[in-house]
């Protein structure tokens, strides 16, 4: 590690500095593949104005980006390219999953959707909604904020894919909201005539 | 057709005067525009310190809420109609024998998927005792995918946080259970 500094205040002035500056730049890379990107859009526009949390600047390429808000539902053919954009990404960068599709694939239940992207990539933050509220999204953003500020140092370790990655999620282990078993559906409607 | 065809008809470059060639107009009136737009009323709704204007919040579709009766007791009889007219099926409940007099069933659990749910508001539609709905809270939202599944005494939590604000919709038949 290039910066030795010694265990006392200053590190953590410079790792608070680092992250106020890192909170209050951060950079879009718009990932819309479906209504939410209409969200997204009001979002960024004078109504809701994006500029007053610095996070206005809405990038195409990856390399100039360090927030992904995915939004929209992946399909599997989409996922290689959602992939590629964020490897190309600099770290230490962030994404918010924005919507029902994107956090858990939504009313799409089917094989061709990604049933939640956090599958393949780290989420920072979710967003619910079909389509969000542009307020959801900007609290979604502060929220973001308040967790780079907190977690934040000036090396941004902890923000990097491979360091969120170790702890695997694990997604096996959320408790399976199923559908009701079709005895039990049949059992009400016969107890309701 | 040839260059000098007769049917083609050929046009000058219209003459610039000095002021056009400094592009002056056009930068006046880029900046009329400007001025134009710094004078009008302003449209930004600064979200965390100015609430958006919800125009009836007792039909706004947000965070669900499961009702209690008159005497604090879950709403719910476990009957499976909002699970069954779910479209996203993001709700999941555990019926069983309620140890109450007044109904057969109750809901054992009753978990809510709040990052896959559409909130169309056809769970409170399909409700016969009106024990759920949807309220006004519209900025949910959350850190993993775990917190986001609200139990049964997170959603009693949602409706003790809001009934105050918006009573229940169905304030005209307390009696029933």
């Amino acid at each position: 590690m290039a910066i030795e500094l010694p265990d006392n205040v200053v590190v953590s002035k410079l790792d608070e500095l680092a992250s106020w500056c890192r909170k209050n730049s951060l950079w879009p890379m718009p990932f819309a593949t479906a209504c939410c990107g209409i969200e997204l859009m009001a979002t960024g526009a004078s109504r809701h104005d994006l500029a007053r949390f610095g996070a206005e600047v809405f990038r195409f390429s990856p390399r100039q980006c360090d927030l992904m808000i995915v939004a929209g539902r992946v399909v599997m053919k989409m996922l290689p390219v959602l992939q590629r954009i964020w490897q190309q990404m600099h770290e230490p960068k962030w994404c918010i999953s924005m919507g029902a599709c994107a956090s858990t694939g939504g009313v799409f239940d089917t094989y061709a959707v990604v049933q939640g992207i956090d599958r393949f990539i780290p989420v920072d933050m979710y967003v619910p909604g079909c389509p969000p509220r542009p307020e959801q999204l900007i609290q979604a953003i502060m929220d973001l904020q308040d967790k780079i500020q907190r977690e934040g140092t000036i090396m941004g370790d902890e923000f990097s894919t491979q360091a969120r990655q170790q702890p695997k999620r694990a997604l096996v282990e959320l408790p399976i909201i199923g559908r009701p078993s079709a005895a039990c559906v049949r059992g009400t409607y016969e107890g309701l005539r | 057709m040839k260059a000098d065809d007769p049917r083609i008809h050929w046009i000058a470059e219209p003459k610039l005067g000095l002021a056009g060639s400094m592009y002056l107009p056009l930068v006046v009136g880029g900046l009329v525009t400007t001025a134009k737009h710094l004078l009008s009323p302003k449209v930004t709704v600064s979200y965390p310190d100015q609430e958006p204007e919800i125009a009836n919040r007792s039909i706004y579709r947000g965070v669900h809420r499961l009702n209690r009766d008159g005497q604090g007791r879950v709403k719910c009889v476990a009957c499976f109609l909002c699970a069954t007219a779910c479209p996203a099926h993001c709700i999941d409940i555990v019926g069983a024998e309620s140890p109450w007099p007044d109904r057969e069933k109750y809901p054992e659990s009753f978990t809510i998927d709040e990052l896959r749910c559409i909130y169309c508001g056809m769970c409170e539609e399909a409700c016969p005792v009106d024990a759920i709905e949807l309220t006004s809270l519209y900025n949910l939202t959350g850190r993993s995918r775990e917190e986001m599944v609200f139990d049964k005494e997170k959603l009693l939590s949602v409706y003790d946080a809001t009934h105050k604000q918006e009573p229940m919709r169905s304030a005209a038949h307390k009696g029933a259970p």
